[in-house]
């Protein structure tokens, strides 16, 4: 995820002291990462470009508020959280409830297709992707921070104001729903996979 | 189905690398003998690995262009510590404090502190009179709002908020220059 050369902090500075360019590289390093959190939180893929583009602009014109003493995406996340709240409460989502309309929505629409899926054509990325699509956003976005965003337990806790132990139930929560809708509806696959 | 949760959770905390040295040896001694426990194991295994490997969605090509593009007329906001001063905020918490202070103050002074209660006690206690209701439809607002303590006391609020209104636009002034 993250480029070599200029850490996070060297290039934080620069960009303060005027060299506006440099915040394109963070764009870089950080976009997919701000982009796969976002569509923990919203199907469209438009949608999520727009919020993202917010979000970095978001972030450019606080930096200066970015003081250091947690890592930069730590605190690229406290943007993203409340910019998805923002947007989610403007569409009037309910985002607490695991077992929400939209989920079932998506349920019904992407069971078919799932089941049309040979083996072959779906990798092991795509079907944890896609069951990861089928968890509450909250669920999904705590299994991305962690395996994604190489965030630890307290990192996670900070930003969502809960303690670590909060956080170390609240995963093992989303992984075992993950292990649920993986078993529901990529049984064939999970088999294959367990099978090897 | 309690004693299976148990056992993912030992299990998921031994994967992440969690838990004492202690805890992680029994673990292991328990995946050693116990078939159950292997097959468990190998299964959250499968799983933490491809949820490692799960690959970010990336957004379009001109993602990057297109943000430099907005952020191109703006500029870094200054750091909030720096506008917010602190003599500012203590000024809004002594205002406040002052507001609750007079308040209280005025409701105190509304028991009545001496009372003819017949108990042993209420020679040492004194009789609140906390018919609150009918008290505040029969007082005299008036009295107290022409009173002059009620007149010093705004005096001094209004004082303390053009004191608070002069150093906010002082810092303001120095900030700009």
């Amino acid at each position: 995820m993250l480029h070599t050369g200029l850490t996070d902090i060297e290039l934080i500075n620069k960009i303060l002291q005027g060299n506006q360019a440099l915040f394109a590289q963070l764009v870089e390093r950080y976009q997919s990462y701000v982009f796969t959190l976002v569509l923990r939180f919203t199907d469209s893929r438009e949608d999520a470009e727009e919020i993202s583009q917010d979000i970095f602009v978001k972030t450019y014109r606080s930096l200066a508020d970015f003081r250091g003493e947690s890592k930069f995406s730590t605190w690229l996340y406290t943007i993203v959280r409340t910019s998805c709240i923002t947007f989610l409460r403007k569409k009037k989502l309910d985002i607490t409830s695991i077992d929400n309309e939209r989920t079932y929505l998506q349920l019904e629409n992407q069971e078919s297709g799932f089941k049309a899926d040979t083996v072959e054509q779906k990798s092991r990325h795509t079907m944890v992707s896609q069951a990861i699509r089928l968890l509450s956003p909250d669920d999904a976005q705590l299994i991305t921070l962690f395996y994604k965003g190489e965030q630890s337990l307290e990192e996670i806790g900070r930003v969502m104001r809960l303690e670590p132990n909060t956080v170390k139930v609240k995963l093992h929560r989303a992984r075992h729903r993950l292990k649920e809708k993986m078993e529901k509806y990529f049984s064939h696959e999970v088999r294959e996979i367990q099978g090897n | 189905m309690d004693t299976h949760i148990q056992m993912e959770e030992r299990l998921w905390d031994y994967i992440d690398g969690r838990g004492t040295p202690v805890e992680r040896s029994s673990i292991e001694t328990l995946l050693a003998e116990n078939m159950e426990w292997q097959r468990k194991y190998k299964e959250l295994l499968n799983i933490h690995q491809m949820m490692q490997e799960v690959e970010l969605d990336a957004p379009s090509m001109r993602f990057s262009k297109n943000v430099m593009e907005e952020i191109a007329r703006l500029q870094v906001a200054p750091a909030t510590k720096t506008y917010i001063n602190k003599n500012i905020i203590r000024g809004i918490g002594a205002f406040f404090l002052a507001m609750i202070g007079g308040f209280l103050l005025f409701c105190l002074g509304q028991f009545k502190w001496s009372g003819s209660g017949s108990g042993p006690s209420s020679t040492f206690l004194p009789r609140y009179d906390l018919d609150i209701d009918t008290k505040m439809k029969t007082f005299n607002w008036g009295r107290i709002f022409n009173s002059a303590y009620t007149s010093i006391f705004v005096l001094v609020l209004v004082i303390l908020g053009l004191v608070m209104l002069d150093m906010y636009l002082g810092n303001r002034k120095k900030q700009t220059a």
